[in-house]
């Protein structure tokens, strides 16, 4: 088993088992704890395919912000008094078919199918690094996803602010 | 390639598992060669300073939540700055790359002169 | 070796534990996370996709979606704020009438 095969097995178990835990938890805290080593992991993964400006952004973005966005909200909601004491709905037994018919789906689909590769071995015909690369197909051909990026988190600025922010006055939180 | 590339994150792999190590090192020596006879004083939670007044879990104010929020956001903003200021001397023109990034900062700075004129960033 | 298959199962197995997640859990915030779980399963496709296919912009696209995923994070992460502050329960069970 080659050094490649080894960290692909290593992060795959480590993702499926991390994210198995953390929908299956019952505290909170507990849950957002363990998304961040499967998000690190998956970071992993991303390197492994040579994205490494993707990895950086894994680890600064998903782990290092969002988990603690995620964290905030726990601390400022998640009080024992209101913990829930059944952590299920009763459709589980219905969901569990369901999700299960679903991945065999999904599993079978990507099993059997074949995914043509282009005829040539089309090297990105770019400069040196990855963050190079994919900077180039940024600021280019997604010109204007880009600019819409921009939009979208001025929405979301909006949005959060207006939703959240409670006038004088009013009692906690 | 893909093992060039592996092999050029070795270095990182040695500083995890020498920090793995260390921190690990520490607790168990602690616990191991460490003297143990607490007593009420010991084990209290500030063994100086303050005695806590109450439960450390109530809620939280809401403007944390804010700070946070706001933070990823801009985050995310600056994030795509960084293929920019790699590439910037590529770009041709050079002035194309300047204006849609000039372009994307300026849509974003809408959003910050309205949390500032919303007082969201002022805490009293 | 491995192939752009073992991604794709793994992208699959990944996101069924998001569905399991949302379908299963009652509390808003595990469902909020397993949202996320989900997308991180969209982009371990992507990225694979990209490498397979030796073509960019697969990571430009994980690139957006973690933009967006910023985005919703903040966004549902205020709802379920508001949600609690109105009535006290963050249980999707009993989050059941339009208005009140």
């Amino acid at each position: 088993m080659g050094l490649q095969s080894f960290l692909f097995y290593y992060f795959a178990i480590v993702i499926i088992a991390t994210a198995a835990l953390t929908v299956s938890r019952r505290n909170p805290i507990h849950s957002v704890m363990f998304l961040v080593p499967c998000f690190i992991h998956t970071a992993g993964l991303f390197l492994l395919l040579g994205a490494e400006f993707l990895a950086a952004i894994q680890v600064l973005v998903y782990t290092g912000a969002i988990m603690v966005l995620y964290l905030f909200v726990v601390f400022l909601l998640d009080l024992p008094s209101f913990r829930i004491k059944k952590i299920t709905h009763q459709q589980t037994p219905l969901a569990v078919l369901a999700g299960l018919v679903l991945v065999v789906q999904i599993i079978v689909l990507t099993v059997v199918a074949v995914f043509p590769r282009p005829a040539a071995e089309v090297k990105a015909p770019y400069f040196l690094g990855n963050t190079e690369a994919v900077g180039a197909s940024l600021y280019t051909t997604f010109l204007f996803p880009f600019e819409l990026a921009s939009l979208v988190l001025l929405v979301a600025i909006f949005g959060a602010v207006v939703l959240a922010r409670r006038e004088r006055g009013e009692e906690l939180p | 390639m893909q093992e060039e590339l592996i092999l050029g994150y070795l270095p990182i792999l040695v500083f995890l598992i020498i920090v793995t190590c260390v921190g690990a090192g520490m607790i168990i020596a602690s616990a191991l060669i460490g003297r143990k006879n607490p007593n009420s004083e010991k084990i209290s939670t500030y063994e100086c300073g303050m005695v806590p007044i109450k439960d450390a879990r109530q809620r939280f104010d809401v403007r944390f939540y804010l700070i946070a929020m706001l933070f990823i956001l801009f985050d995310i903003e600056v994030v795509f700055l960084y293929p920019w200021a790699v590439l910037f001397d590529r770009f041709n023109p050079v002035i194309f790359g300047f204006i849609e990034m000039v372009l994307f900062i300026v849509i974003l700075l809408f959003g910050y002169i309205y949390i500032w004129r919303k007082g969201v960033l002022s805490w009293s | 070796m491995i192939t752009l298959t073992h991604y794709l199962v793994l992208g699959a197995i990944v996101f069924l534990i998001g569905i399991m997640g949302v379908l299963l859990r009652r509390n808003v915030i595990i469902i909020l996370l397993s949202i996320e779980l989900m997308l991180n399963a969209v982009n371990i496709n992507m990225v694979a996709f990209s490498d397979y296919l030796q073509n960019m912009s697969g990571q430009v696209f994980v690139f957006f979606i973690m933009t967006v995923a910023a985005a919703e994070a903040a966004i549902g992460l205020a709802i379920v704020v508001v949600l609690f502050r109105n009535r006290e329960t963050i249980d999707v069970d009993r989050i059941n009438v339009m208005r009140w």
